[in-house]
């Protein structure tokens, strides 16, 4: 048995640790529902623009209405835009998004090259030697459109020059506090097949018949301005939603290792007291048998 | 027979309710919408959006965006729309004054932050006009008034 002295040296140290972590687990909280209140502002304006594109989409021969909603034959060069967080201490959410998608794209049939947003999944994705086109991070606690629109043009241009026939969004779609599920979503060229998860992170699409639009000023243009936003708003959307899983799954790995602690301090306190009463108890059997052997000897 | 309206901003909803017509500002100008329109897609400009339930009028400001029509919907799709009587009139003030005051300092263009605040300067110049236009204007003003409509 560990002296007095050791145990009560590794209490202090448990209780710190206790006291950081109830700390972090506070400041996680608050940021979450900043992150969740961002997350849900931008949800009309998604789910309508996801309506309208649904709408596009039911126009005839959609696939050359514009490039950005053709399908390529041969898929030989595919772009993966991973969302992670910039720092650790979160649990597994960062491990969860990278596994996923090196096992989405194990064996995958076309070469995969990332876009990463934020810095865990870059350093992760470079020490197993990705080929990695971009990277983003240090993004601001709360992005704009603007902080993420970068992201949306550069992935447009890669797939409008030819150099990327796919492209797919790694996130993790924040469901509740307590449950965070990494997504994979094809982003390029859009696609508007219901009843597939993604329309319930948005909204169901109506079913309605339609009949051509009127474009105004014209179909070119504006096509060309809405496709590529909405890719952007895409982008954005989830960057939201992992911000918020992030910061959800950041308080909940603080908060168990909160609990973790304080239960370690009070083991380590019952083992603290038996080591104290047992070098008690040995005094005192040192000062009895002095005693007796005093008593015996005169 | 109502149409439904929508107005959605990049951060919320700002209006959404039956109406009888919606006048929208598209490039092309003016555009009215009445039920049973044909669908129509269009790009919007800064200015002014109005809505007319049963001879009550709400005016919005509304800086760009995306108007989608069908038969018995309108979506707008704005990237920054206020409903007139919200708008912060300490605030456009500022922000003019700030955009102003950059822009006076002749920085060089086709930065970002020129254009930004180039942007500000317009979305905030529309704000008071607007403001200044149709703010405490309970009445609805007779279709032909639409016309006259500036956006200065």
């Amino acid at each position: 048995m560990a002296s007095a002295r050791e145990v009560k040296l590794r209490i202090r140290s448990v209780k710190n640790i206790a006291q950081v972590t109830r700390a972090l687990q506070a400041v996680s909280a608050s940021k979450v529902q900043k992150a969740m209140q961002a997350m849900y502002r931008t949800r009309p304006y998604a789910t309508k623009a996801w309506q309208v594109l649904t709408h596009i989409a039911g126009q005839p021969g959609r696939s050359s209405l514009h490039p950005l909603l053709a399908e390529r034959k041969e898929i030989k060069n595919v772009l993966a835009v991973l969302i992670s967080g910039d720092r650790g201490l979160a649990g597994a959410y960062n491990t969860n998004i990278v596994r996923f998608s090196l096992k989405h794209f194990l064996d995958y049939p076309a070469e995969v090259r990332y876009i990463t947003i934020g810095r865990k999944g870059r350093d992760m994705m470079i020490r197993r030697h990705k080929d990695i086109l971009a990277e983003f991070s240090d993004l601001p606690a709360a992005p704009t459109y603007t902080d993420v629109s970068a992201i949306g043009r550069l992935v447009v241009d890669e797939f409008l020059s030819g150099r990327t026939d796919a492209v797919f969004l790694l996130y993790t779609d924040f469901v509740n506090m307590i449950k965070q599920i990494p997504t994979v979503k094809k982003l390029l060229p859009l696609e508007f097949v219901s009843g597939e998860e993604r329309v319930a992170v948005f909204a169901p699409a109506p079913k309605r018949m339609h009949a051509t639009y009127i474009y105004e000023p014209s179909q070119d243009e504006i096509l060309d301005e809405i496709i590529p936003r909405f890719t952007g708003l895409q982008i954005y959307q989830a960057v939201l939603e992992s911000m918020a899983s992030e910061h959800a799954a950041r308080m909940v790995a603080m908060k168990n290792a909160t609990d973790n602690a304080t239960e370690l301090s009070a083991d380590l306190q019952l083992e603290y007291n038996k080591a104290r009463q047992q070098s008690i108890t040995n005094e005192m059997l040192d000062i009895a048998g002095g005693a007796e052997a005093l008593a015996q000897s005169s | 027979m109502p149409i439904r309206c929508e107005i959605v901003s990049q951060d919320r909803t700002v209006f959404q309710g039956d109406v009888d017509i919606v006048v929208a500002p598209s490039a092309d100008g003016e555009m009215g919408i009445l039920p049973n329109h044909a669908p129509l897609l269009a790009n919007l400009k800064y200015g002014i959006l109005k809505v007319r339930t049963q001879g009550k009028e709400e005016v919005f400001t509304v800086a760009g965006g995306v108007i989608e029509v069908q038969p018995d919907i309108v979506t707008v799709l704005a990237d920054a729309a206020e409903n007139v009587e919200e708008i912060d009139i300490a605030r456009a003030e500022a922000a003019k004054v700030r955009a102003e005051k950059f822009l006076a300092e002749g920085p060089p263009p086709d930065t970002d932050t020129y254009l930004k605040m180039e942007a500000a300067l317009r979305r905030s110049q529309l704000r008071l006009s607007a403001v200044r236009r149709y703010r405490g204007r309970r009445k609805a003003s007779y279709p032909g008034s639409y016309q006259e409509e500036s956006n200065k």
